[in-house]
């Protein structure tokens, strides 16, 4: 280890004392290769979390495995209470109560937008097929596209894909979101109207954690921002700090060449 | 500045243009003509020989085909008649044709007790005067005769039309249950639901209801015997079930191929390896030969059964191959997604990687099933009568002998008939799939 480890002392106030997600000397390896190492976080309920790092520095491997698409090896994982171990009925505990949205959508293209947001919450929950309808017209409204509701994804622009996911996490109601970089596969004009409906989430409550090189909704919307850097955590501050002191010198330089161009 | 230069340096629109119609140009036939066969010298030579070519072709086959006969009872017969001798003199073996002599050798779906009609209608063609031999093939063994009472006494206990629709109809039940407790239960316990009533339904109700049914309306089947039934009957009997059983099969072991299982994968591997390093004749004559030692005799399970069964296994080590390509077409976002929603496997497969792998897949699978059609004249070599070898049962009579011209393009229409269609089939089901979903 190069860095000194940076304390573990959320540097912003939580807006909650429940703990969300709290991880513990995490560890995962790839074959041989260690890309998460030591990982100490915890998440307080309504939380909002920005992870940054140069590419390959671990952060969608990290976010990956709060819900188990990814297996650690060494140290905890408990979100809401749930342990992640190879417990089957754990991981469907916590797969439920966690919603994910990926960088390339990954809708399923065979299904109408309405399908793909009730498909879950019916053969998941349980939920009657009318129920789940409405529930899914109740977020696709919130996402500003009721209208595309009969369209398949495929005949949607990136945004409104992007939207239409975020959607059908939400349909499940889970008590986490994860984003990872949710706006870099779109394109610049298209950015602003996904960030928005994270804005709004985040405005509800929602907890959330972000994988994004979006630094303005960083400044606007995170409680905490992560720095992370050869699959450790290098840096966390509260976002006005973070920007204006980073700390270490890997920071410095990740924010030059971010911010800098 | 003049007002000219400012004019081509910045510019401003200040009214949009609306949109306009896309040119018309010329179409339609003349100009498909003109373009595709006679843009110049050669293309108008090429266009005025092969219409010349066609001609020849066409006057010397229509005039065959209309002019056929089709009720003849013998080949003597047929020659004897004008529209026979017609075209004989030119093309010497062109005679009319007798495609009902081709019927399968007797469909017997006919109330019990009654003298059975020949199914002309199993190949649709014209069929009056077909000669008893022909359904009584020449080579069939002489104990087939001997053996006809049978038949007649399995009628006499019953017949056998209720309890085929009893035992089929605790599918129907096993699937309702299975459909109803699926959205309020997790898919295992539905499985099992399904499973437990169709068993419940078989162990219980089958025989008590068919008999009720029997007496009710007492209508039944005269049963067949395997080695009776030949020609297209046979053919389309192995095929379709072939390709109903085939692709459930084939889907299960390209699950299991791709399986996280070690055991369950390198099962699926080394069954596709097997069954496809062997030709189908070989696994045929292991259906007919081979299981006749390994079983108990009492055992003993109809040769069409083995048959269909070792043409199923056999298809479904393919289709399973062509599924297994179509898997690998989805993006590992597709599972991750559903993983991430919770889904579970099977719902997974079921919901989301199945539904858009098979339709990748369907050209290869319809490919696989024109495949399993055209292989069912290969069981010939065990002694059932394919099409192809009904022909040479029919030529072998003295009525007709001495023809085979017909017979074989008879045959290979049909066959083309069926395949062509299913190949349309696929074709307009990718088009659908397709659009539905882009
Ligand atoms: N499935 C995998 N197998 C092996 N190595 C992987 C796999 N997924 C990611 N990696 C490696 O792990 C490192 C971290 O990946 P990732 O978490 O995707 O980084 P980031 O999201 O920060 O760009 C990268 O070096 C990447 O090459
Ligand atoms: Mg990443």
């Amino acid at each position: 280890m190069t860095d000194a480890a940076p304390a573990a002392s959320p540097a912003a106030p939580a807006t909650s004392d429940e703990v969300a997600i709290e991880i513990r000397r995490m560890n995962k390896w790839y074959g041989q290769f260690h890309v998460l190492r030591d990982i100490d976080l915890t998440v307080m309920r309504g939380e909002r979390i920005v992870i940054c790092g140069p590419s390959g520095s671990g952060k969608s491997t990290l976010i990956r495995c709060i819900n188990r698409l990814e297996e650690h090896q060494t140290g905890t994982i408990i979100v809401d209470g749930t342990e992640l171990n190879s417990s089957l009925r754990n991981i469907d505990k916590v797969r439920s109560e966690v919603g994910m949205v990926f960088q390339h959508f990954n809708l399923f293209p065979h299904l109408t937008v309405l399908e793909n947001c009730t498909l879950a919450p019916i053969w998941v929950r349980k939920i009657p097929r009318r129920e789940a309808e409405e529930t899914a017209m109740h977020f696709l409204r919130k996402v500003r596209i009721p209208e595309q509701a009969d369209k398949y994804p495929g005949q949607l622009s990136g945004g409104q894909q992007q939207r239409v996911a975020i959607a059908r996490s939400l349909c499940m109601r889970p008590r986490i979101m994860l984003f990872d970089e949710p706006t870099s596969a779109l394109d610049p004009e298209m950015i602003k109207e996904v960030l928005d409906t994270m804005i709004e989430l985040a405005e509800e409550g929602m907890t959330m954690l972000v994988v994004t090189h979006e630094m303005g909704f960083a400044q606007a919307v995170a409680n905490r921002v992560i720095f992370m850097d050869q699959g450790q955590i290098v840096e966390q501050n509260e976002p006005g700090e973070f920007f204006r002191n980073p700390r270490s010198e890997r920071t410095k330089l990740f924010l030059s060449q971010i911010l800098g161009h | 500045m003049s007002d000219l230069h400012s004019q081509t340096v910045a510019y401003t629109r200040d009214t949009m243009l609306p949109p306009a119609p896309p040119p018309v140009r010329e179409r339609g036939a003349i100009k498909w003509l003109r373009e595709n066969l006679f843009s110049g010298p050669f293309n108008i030579a090429l266009t005025l020989i092969t219409l010349w070519l066609l001609w020849l072709a066409l006057s010397e086959v229509l005039p065959w085909m209309w002019r056929g006969i089709w009720d003849a009872g013998s080949v003597t017969e047929c020659r004897a008649r004008p529209g026979c001798a017609l075209r004989a003199g030119g093309a010497g073996r062109l005679l009319g044709r007798h495609p009902g002599s081709l019927a399968p050798a007797r469909l017997r779906l006919l109330p019990r007790r009654r003298t059975v009609a020949p199914a002309a209608g199993a190949c649709g063609l014209p069929h009056r005067h077909h000669a008893g031999p022909l359904h009584r093939p020449a080579s069939a063994p002489a104990g087939v005769h001997g053996r006809r009472p049978l038949p007649d006494r399995l009628a006499d206990l019953g017949g056998a039309i209720w309890g085929p629709a009893m035992v089929a109809l605790g599918f129907v039940l096993g699937w309702a249950v299975w459909r109803l407790l699926l959205p309020r239960s997790n898919p295992g316990l539905a499985f099992t639901g399904g499973v437990l009533a169709a068993l419940l339904w078989w162990l219980f109700l089958t025989g008590p209801v068919a008999g009720m049914l029997a007496r009710l309306i007492p209508i039944a089947l005269n049963p067949v015997p395997s080695d009776r039934i030949g020609g297209f009957t046979l053919s389309l009997l192995i095929g379709l079930s072939g390709i109903t059983l085939s692709l459930p099969l084939g889907i299960l072991l390209a699950l299991a191929r791709r399986s996280d299982l070690w055991i369950v994968s390198k099962a699926a591997v080394i069954y596709i390896e097997v069954i496809r390093g062997v030709p189908l004749i070989v696994w045929l004559l292991v259906a007919q030969i081979l299981l006749n030692y390994f079983l108990p005799s009492r055992w003993s399970i109809d040769i069409l059964v083995r048959v269909i069964v070792m043409v199923t296994l056999f298809a479904a080590a393919y289709i399973a191959e062509v599924i297994r390509g179509g898997l690998a077409a989805i993006p590992r976002g597709q599972f991750e997604a559903a993983d991430s929603l919770g889904l579970g496997y099977w719902e997974t497969m079921r919901l989301i990687v199945l539904p858009q792998a098979l339709t990748i897949s369907i050209p290869g699978i319809v490919n696989s099933f024109i495949g399993l059609l055209k292989d069912t004249t290969l069981v010939s070599i065990i002694s059932l009568f394919d099409p192809k070898r009904m022909t040479d049962t029919i030529r072998a009579t003295t009525e007709w002998g001495g023809i085979y011209w017909e017979l074989y393009i008879f045959v290979g229409t049909v066959f083309f008939v069926f395949c062509f269609a299913m190949s349309r089939y696929s074709i307009w089901l990718e088009q659908r799939l397709e659009r539905s979903h882009r």
